[in-house]
């Protein structure tokens, strides 16, 4: 099979017209803001760069390594297009990416389009290089290891920000989407990352001129701000959407998001008390955060040894 | 590599294939909305839709059950809303045990589940039918009549001329690891997990290396020839009347679809 398909393109039908036109909405206004800043900043020199890449990513998407039992893994690109070409041009090619996927091989859907530009190419993208900007410059093992870092970031946002499109539309429940695609995706980053980091490191090798060279688009330090704070609402909002649903349904009512004929589908917990709800989002929100800093310090450790051992 | 590896597009000369393409874009959105559009359990309108697609099929000479064959792999993603079933209440009809959680299947779940699927599965097949019709550059020339940037679709034009030539790449890739991987029967070969993703991320390095000199020489080549950023095309595309009439009558018949799913 040349082309395998990826967990996380929504078809046509599974996203509610108000879902898909808002997240239609959201990517077009920042694909504006990203055509605006390559036509006053790019030469058309980049154009045919930014083409090959596209295909680049799409044909490195069908290298794949047998993982266990007859299935196999495979680069999903988003973070690897990120650092190789920098924050804008890599959104203009995931973006061709995303959109032959769904026009040439019915991989997600037409109307479900903008929703999968955002989770997989948008939200990817801000992510990766948010966290890779922040080690621009420095030591090659620091960023090996930032890279890593963010793309198992970047799937697990795309994951979510997927599993809540689809609970808003009413085609699943949050307590059980939630936490099957986060689990799910914990495993595809791994694979993610571990590809992404090998990539670079072969690249290292051969042409490290490019990793710091004229492929790339610089983005400003506004892209750490972006990434961070993405990364910080993935990690508020998956223990909370998955510990106590009802409090995100009730903010997504609350917001207008979710119509309240969609919600009263929902029962409510017997014991549903307000003191319980604020405890209990309160303590995930503050485990998610520990968690992070628990990650971030192994990153960091392992940077160090790894930078050791490379002496 | 012959395109037709990747490209659904079936040549023919049918009228479904002389149809403007941005007619055949818009009828498809449109199609597809419609389903997103019609309620929980609309039977009758979801069949009627079908028709349409059958009709589709005929119009485009294609064989009546061709995008049917065509968009069963695109439903993978439906094992995602299973839950579904079990997460709506209403009137129990089985309970499924799973050690101790049991699931209570209901009517409301399943009829919201089945007629997901049903959207998902005519939505599906509407784009189906629009690529094998459609030669992808007209396609992507139409959408930029339409509404998409001139730069995504250059970008997309490239993207489309170069996966053919990156895939004959990453395919002598492939068989150049495939024939350095021998193994003796009945010995565990292939070294450990972490070091199958190492040569595949060598490969993926490799990969962008080749992509990269290869878009160099592009350039260098498109300059040659007088490339000033403009892509250029023969292909004019102009609205006749049958053109106009066909999505009239499209529209026509969504219209009438989005009330017979609303009439019980």
């Amino acid at each position: 099979m040349l082309h395998s398909p990826a967990v996380m393109h929504i078809p046509d039908g599974f996203l509610s017209l108000g879902v898909s036109i808002t997240c239609w909405l959201i990517t077009i206004f920042i694909l504006a803001l990203v055509l605006n800043h390559i036509n006053r900043n790019f030469n058309e020199r980049q154009i045919p760069l930014m083409g090959v890449m596209a295909a680049f990513i799409f044909a490195a998407q069908m290298i794949n390594f047998p993982v266990a039992g007859g299935t196999s893994g495979h680069l999903l690109g988003g973070t690897l297009a990120a650092i190789l070409l920098g924050p804008w041009a890599a959104m203009l090619v995931m973006t061709a990416v995303m959109a032959v996927q769904g026009l040439l091989f019915q991989d997600g859907g037409l109307l479900a389009m903008g929703a999968n530009i955002l989770n997989m190419g948008l939200l990817t993208v801000t992510v990766s290089y948010g966290f890779y900007r922040m080690v621009q410059g420095r030591s090659k093992t620091s960023r090996l290891v930032m890279a890593g870092s963010a793309a198992w970031l970047a799937v697990m946002t795309g994951a979510l920000s997927t599993a809540l499109q689809l609970w808003l539309s009413g085609t699943v429940q949050l307590d059980l989407v939630v936490p099957a695609m986060l689990g799910v995706h914990a495993l595809i980053g791994l694979g993610e990352a571990f590809i992404t980091v090998t990539t670079l490191a072969f690249i290292f090798r051969t042409r490290p001129d490019l990793l710091d060279g004229k492929t790339q688009t610089r983005g400003s330090r506004g892209w750490v701000l972006a990434g961070l704070s993405i990364s910080l609402l993935v990690v508020i909002l998956s223990p909370l959407a998955s510990v106590s649903p009802d409090g995100l349904e009730r903010v997504a009512l609350q917001l207008g998001f979710l119509n309240s004929a969609q919600a009263s589908k929902y029962k409510l917990l017997p014991n549903y008390s307000l003191s319980f709800l604020g405890q209990t989002s309160l303590s995930t929100i503050l485990a998610g955060l520990l968690g992070l800093l628990i990650v971030t310090g192994m990153v960091i450790i392992l940077a160090r040894s790894l930078r050791r051992k490379g002496k | 590599m012959h395109d037709n590896v990747f490209d659904r597009y079936q040549p023919h000369d049918s009228l479904l294939h002389r149809l403007d393409p941005r007619v055949k874009i818009l009828v498809t959105i449109l199609f597809i909305l419609s389903n997103i559009l019609l309620p929980d359990g609309a039977w009758l309108a979801f069949g009627l839709g079908w028709c349409f697609i059958l009709l589709g099929n005929l119009l485009a000479e294609v064989g009546v059950g061709y995008t049917l064959r065509r968009s069963l792999l695109a439903l993978m993603f439906s094992l995602a809303t299973v839950t579904t079933i079990f997460s709506i209440p209403g009137n129990a009809l089985t309970t499924l045990h799973l050690g101790n959680i049991s699931l209570v299947a209901t009517d409301a779940g399943v009829l919201r589940f089945v007629s997901i699927m049903l959207r998902a599965w005519l939505s599906v097949q509407g784009a189906v039918l629009l690529v094998v019709t459609t030669r992808f550059p007209d396609l992507i020339h139409a959408l930029e009549h339409l509404f998409m940037p001139k730069i995504l679709v250059t970008i997309i034009a490239f993207l489309y001329r170069y996966l053919f030539v990156l895939t004959d790449e990453v395919m002598r890739m492939m068989r150049a690891r495939q024939s350095r991987s021998a193994s003796i029967p009945n010995v565990h070969g292939g070294g450990s997990l972490p070091w199958r993703v190492h040569v595949s991320g060598g490969m993926v390095g490799q990969l962008f290396l080749r992509s990269y000199e290869r878009s160099d020489r592009i350039y260098n080549a498109m300059l040659a020839r007088g490339y000033t950023g403009q892509i250029r095309t023969l292909f004019s595309h102009v609205m006749l009347r049958k053109d106009w009439f066909f999505m009239f009558l499209a529209c026509l018949s969504l219209v009438a679809l989005q009330f017979i799913g609303r009439i019980h």
